[in-house]
């Protein structure tokens, strides 16, 4: 009898996880100006950058091309289009992104863009803590009409899953050591990926992108 | 015996979730150190834009071996950085390359053709 009661709250258990470990970002978003768009193309932006970190830009911009791609989309040469706002005076992605999209579509031939907004890139420290985390907001927009396609947001953090365990005394070992380890290695770029791999994600019903048509999956979703 | 019947569940539990939230779909593109290059790219590094091409290369090789697909941008990035060096013939060799296995990108690589050339 006890054990069953046992298994039953186990099996229970393992059901929050399963749902809580599929859970959608933004539940409910409305896919109908999406799934009119059809855009086989993506130009993305520039990211522009709300951290202190000049590096979470372009640390951002070289994650991008992979999701998208995979995700069936066609990505529009990300440094190259970085080069050719660049060839015509701007360097700044809020500059990049004021461009009016009739104009972006005339140069890129894209049908969507994307615009990031890097809002959280490195290193906080607590007393007994050090943590990276990057946070970064996305936003397709289709370049015909101007309409927002599909919106998100992602983050990723060293101290997901991690447990606190040992007492204060073994924290602050392990913060003095983390944060040597932070300054070491590249661990923002490293956070920036995950992020950006979960911000551009997938078959996420609700929340996530929408397969392109290069994909098997298109129009399935 | 009881206590073992629940961990086996809970493991079975564990293996269907991570099976039902891992990515169903194949790859469709070898990708190598495209990213890599990319972000090598960005941030001006150490490496030349000739040793940087000379990467691309070779990941091109391991690309064509793979029987994957040349991920979008890949021709047209090692287009731009063959044009840095001044390499013209070959920058509108890896653009035409793009536009031919992706028409999506045509207009930016005409925008590109006509832009390029100093």
């Amino acid at each position: 009898m006890k054990y069953q009661t046992f298994s039953k709250i186990a099996i229970a258990f393992v059901a929050v996880f399963l749902i809580a470990g599929c859970a959608t970002k933004q539940p409910g978003w409305d896919y109908s100006a999406y799934k009119a768009s059809k855009p086989r193309s993506i130009l993305v932006l520039s990211p522009i950058n709300n951290s202190p970190d000049i590096t979470a830009t372009y640390s951002v911009m070289s994650f991008v091309t992979k999701p998208l791609s995979e995700a069936g989309y066609y990505v529009m040469p990300v440094a190259m289009v970085a080069e050719a706002f660049k060839e015509n005076g701007l360097t700044q992605p809020s500059d990049m992104h004021q461009t009016p999209p009739a104009k972006l579509r005339e140069i890129f031939g894209a049908d969507s863009a994307l615009y990031i907004t890097v809002t959280k890139f490195g290193v906080s420290y607590t007393v007994v803590n050090s943590e990276t985390t990057v946070q970064v907001q996305g936003k397709l927009v289709d370049l015909k009409t101007g309409t927002t396609l599909w919106q998100g947001v992602a983050q990723a953090s060293s101290v997901e899953g991690e447990q606190q365990q040992g007492g204060l005394g073994a924290l602050l070992v392990s913060a003095i050591i983390k944060q040597v380890l932070a300054s070491t290695f590249d661990n923002s770029h490293k956070y920036s990926g995950i992020a950006t791999e979960r911000l551009l994600a997938t078959g996420e019903k609700g929340s996530g992108l929408l397969f392109g048509p290069r994909s098997p999956s298109y129009s399935k979703d | 015996m009881f206590t073992k019947l629940i961990r086996l569940t809970a493991l079975l539990a564990l293996a269907s979730t991570l099976a039902a939230c891992a990515t169903k779909t194949p790859a469709l593109y070898s990708w190598q150190g495209y990213q890599a290059n990319l972000d090598a790219y960005f941030r001006a590094s150490s490496l030349s834009p000739d040793a940087q091409a000379q990467l691309m290369e070779q990941d091109l090789q391991k690309i064509r071996a793979s029987g994957l697909a040349v991920p979008p941008g890949y021709h047209a990035h090692l287009g731009l950085l063959y044009g840095e060096q001044g390499d013209l013939d070959k920058f509108a060799q890896q653009v035409a390359l793009e536009k031919s296995k992706f028409p999506e990108s045509q207009t930016f690589m005409d925008f590109l053709t006509r832009n390029f050339k100093k």
